[in-house]
């Protein structure tokens, strides 16, 4: 199980963009943590979750 | 009459102690965008002592900004830069400004911001935040990164809070209201986030990590 920001997730062994893409994640937008560091966009896709990994994905919206 | 610059550490040291008023002092801090969110920032954080700003903007004011970000009516048409300077500089006399009037951009952000100690994201576009977050905290590791998303309308103030993400990344915000949806940015819920950026930075300085 991968925690993906904060809830449990079966989606070990997935890479990080493959989840990204199946749920939607606008990958212009966001940021994401992985066990406590940040993933540069461009290793999304060599990014393998393994089960108990955490991650956290930061959504940015527009204002300031 | 103007303090001089003995009297107006004086001052500062004798509200915040020696220690706190030494670690503002000695602060170097960017603060990129300089509409509602980075000039009320670059305010509070020259008000609290903050030795050195690092201001970056490429644009200029506009009667359209002046309902939320810290700018007077004369100063439309001038670069943000320079009117934020001028404003800072009457507030807060000896605060330390280096100004850049361009474009921050994924080649040219190292260089800026290299003598940061901490970087305060405070730009408008949701694509441009993003890319200026993941770009700081690839490549500048060791600085520290406040960054502001989800502040606009009139919802309620207390949903806008400051989340730690990693060591060196802190994320103001409610984190969903978007300046497309509804009314845009409103004056007081910006002020709002600003202030917990620039409280953010304040307690990274005071060594209080811990959100």
């Amino acid at each position: 199980m991968v925690r993906v920001n904060g809830e449990e997730k079966d989606i070990a062994g997935k890479t990080l963009a493959e989840y990204l893409t199946a749920a939607n994640y606008d990958m212009k937008r966001i940021a994401v943590e992985h066990n406590g560091d940040i993933v540069a966009v461009a290793r999304y896709g060599e990014t393998v979750l393994m089960d108990g990994d955490g991650i956290e994905i930061v959504s940015f919206v527009g204002g300031g | 009459m103007i303090p001089t610059k003995e009297e107006w550490n004086r001052a500062l040291e004798a509200r915040h102690g020696k220690e706190l008023h030494r670690a503002f002092s000695c602060a170097t801090v960017a603060v990129c965008g300089l509409g509602g969110l980075g000039s009320n920032i670059a305010i509070a954080l020259a008000r609290a002592g903050v030795g050195r700003l690092i201001l970056c903007d490429f644009d200029r004011v506009d009667i359209t900004n002046l309902h939320r970000q810290q700018y007077k009516a004369g100063q439309i048409g001038m670069y943000k830069t320079d009117a934020l300077a001028q404003n800072l500089k009457e507030i807060a006399p000896y605060v330390s400004l280096t100004v850049h009037t361009a474009r921050i951009t994924e080649e040219n952000a190292a260089a800026l911001l290299s003598d940061a100690d901490i970087i305060c994201e405070a730009f408008d576009d949701a694509e441009c935040k993003a890319i200026f977050a993941n770009n700081v905290l690839s490549e500048l590791p060791d600085k520290y990164l406040v960054a502001a998303s989800g502040m606009a309308g009139l919802y309620d103030a207390n949903r806008i809070q400051t989340r730690k993400i990693t060591s060196k990344f802190y994320l103001c915000g409610d984190e969903k209201s978007d300046v497309q949806d509804g009314i845009g940015l409103v004056s007081s819920r910006v002020m709002i986030c600003a202030a917990h950026e620039a409280h953010t930075v304040l307690r990274i300085l005071a060594k209080q990590f811990d959100v």
